[in-house]
């Protein structure tokens, strides 16, 4: 081995200061602005991070891609679930008159909904795909209210920055960031294609991410909880999934 | 340096989406494709998933969350380390000087005469140690401006919120689940020159290969008197 010399020894060490200072101002420039995932530890929080940060920057605003209804799947596909509770099927039994979605945390006025107050709220639709983790998809038209809406008519508080939101299987949850809870194509499904949302595929209610996997679209839904932390929240990871091992960000 | 972070990259990413293959190996062209639907093709393995057909009475265990996280971060690391080795191989003419064929190389005769010699199961000669043969250098060519960017192309066409930005990336290449077929078989091109890319390298002498990757100095046998 030759022998370091004195200006490479410096080179290198100006190198190594300028990379640990240079890491540490983007990590606190990303924490800033909201760039790191609640599941950014452990070994695979880099690469998370990065996932998260770019699309971040890039998507603000960018609406998933919508089809013509000619493309709609005739074959959609409402996977596999865990059998439905009891407290589901006496809700079912009364045609769901009974279901009722709570709204509160971060909010000026905490609320809790019938279906029926839901869709007298701005209705909207979208020809979305869902897009399933393990690689199949479908396409289908899904029709309700825009999460937007509803958490307008709450008043969300300035330093909110997550919406939690709770099927009614309690080991179902998930939760989205600001950016994906104010998007336009974020929506409480309450109708698909041609009807009532069937079941299987999440109804009475369920809230539509097409911008990010299916696993996101939690079916079933009871209650929004609008927060500033996901510390609080089941172990502090931000949802569900990576309790599960699977990633909070399910953009890619 | 680079070559290595790369190597280990490739392993974790073909460890990783072989997982994620296994929880639905079908594949389908278009835009939408699920276990209702004709497959374009299924791989004959059971999987992680009981809605799959896949003709096995058992279901493997669910390995994506691990295998997810993995293939990512395994696809950054790869891309900015190939973004490093690019504009590495851009500045110091690496590309243009052992990669690219000189001109006299550039005919169907010096990729015939490679080839006889392949054929014949010729031993590499000493001069060879120091350069890429045009075969080498056509092959190593492709593999890094054709199918590393393809494999990343058609994997960022897989992500919704890429697409939501980038509509035409998975557009242009027949729809999502095109993409997803596409991904498999560029993958499936690079574990292939994967595989005779390490064998060549057995051929010509795996010790004095490694030895002159990690330290850049070639070692010449000595021709016996």
């Amino acid at each position: 081995m030759s022998k370091v010399s004195r200006r490479q020894f410096f080179t290198a060490g100006i190198a190594a200061t300028a990379g640990i200072s240079g890491l540490a101002i983007a990590t606190k420039f990303a924490q800033r602005y909201g760039l790191v995932p609640p599941d950014s530890g452990g070994i695979y929080g880099p690469g998370e991070t990065l996932t998260y940060a770019a699309q971040r920057l890039l998507m603000r605003h960018s609406l998933a891609r919508e089809f013509p209804r000619s493309m709609i799947s005739k074959t959609p596909l409402a996977n596999e679930m865990p059998p439905l509770k009891d407290a589901f099927k006496r809700l079912q039994a009364g045609g769901f008159a009974d279901w009722r979605l709570s709204v509160d945390g971060m909010v000026a006025r905490p609320m809790s909904i019938s279906l029926s107050d839901l869709r007298s709220l701005p209705v909207r639709s979208q020809i979305t795909e869902v897009v399933c983790e393990e690689g199949w998809s479908y396409i289908a038209e899904w029709i309700g209210t825009p999460l937007l809406d509803v958490l307008n008519a709450a008043g969300v508080l300035p330093q909110a920055r997550y919406v939690v939101y709770f099927s009614i299987d309690p080991d179902w949850w998930e939760s989205i960031d600001m950016a994906d809870a104010r998007h336009p194509q974020t929506l409480l499904t309450w109708a698909m294609n041609d009807g009532d949302l069937p079941v299987g595929f999440g109804g009475p209610l369920r809230l539509r991410v097409p911008r990010q996997l299916g696993y996101k679209s939690v079916k079933f839904i009871t209650r929004l909880t609008v927060t500033d932390s996901l510390k609080r929240f089941g172990k502090g990871l931000g949802s569900a999934a990576p309790e599960g091992g699977y990633a909070w960000y399910a953009g890619i | 340096m680079t070559h290595w972070v790369t190597a280990i990259c490739f392993f974790a990413l073909l460890v990783s989406g072989t997982e994620i293959l296994i929880s639905h190996p079908r594949f389908y062209w278009g835009e939408t494709g699920n276990v209702r639907m004709r497959p374009l093709f299924q791989i004959p393995i059971p999987s992680s998933r009981s809605l799959v057909p896949t003709g096995y009475s058992y279901v493997l265990p669910d390995q994506n969350g691990w295998s997810r996280y993995l293939h990512f971060q395994a696809a950054w690391a790869v891309v900015l380390t190939g973004l490093v080795y690019a504009i590495w191989g851009l500045w110091t003419g690496h590309f243009r000087s052992n990669l690219f064929p000189a001109p006299s190389d550039r005919t169907w005769q010096s990729f015939r005469a490679v080839i006889a010699k392949h054929i014949r199961l010729k031993r590499p000669d000493q001069a060879e140690a120091f350069s890429y043969n045009v075969l080498q250098r056509a092959t190593y060519l492709a593999v890094i401006f054709v199918f590393f960017p393809l494999v990343i192309w058609t994997g960022l066409a897989l992500s919704p919120g890429f697409n939501s930005v980038f509509p035409a990336a998975v557009n242009v290449l027949g729809g999502r689940q095109s993409a997803r077929t596409l991904h498999f078989f560029v993958s499936a091109f690079l574990l292939l020159f994967l595989i005779v890319h390490v064998s060549m390298v057995i051929v010509a002498g795996f010790r004095n290969r490694m030895r002159s990757m990690i330290t850049g100095v070639v070692a010449v046998p000595q021709e016996r008197p």
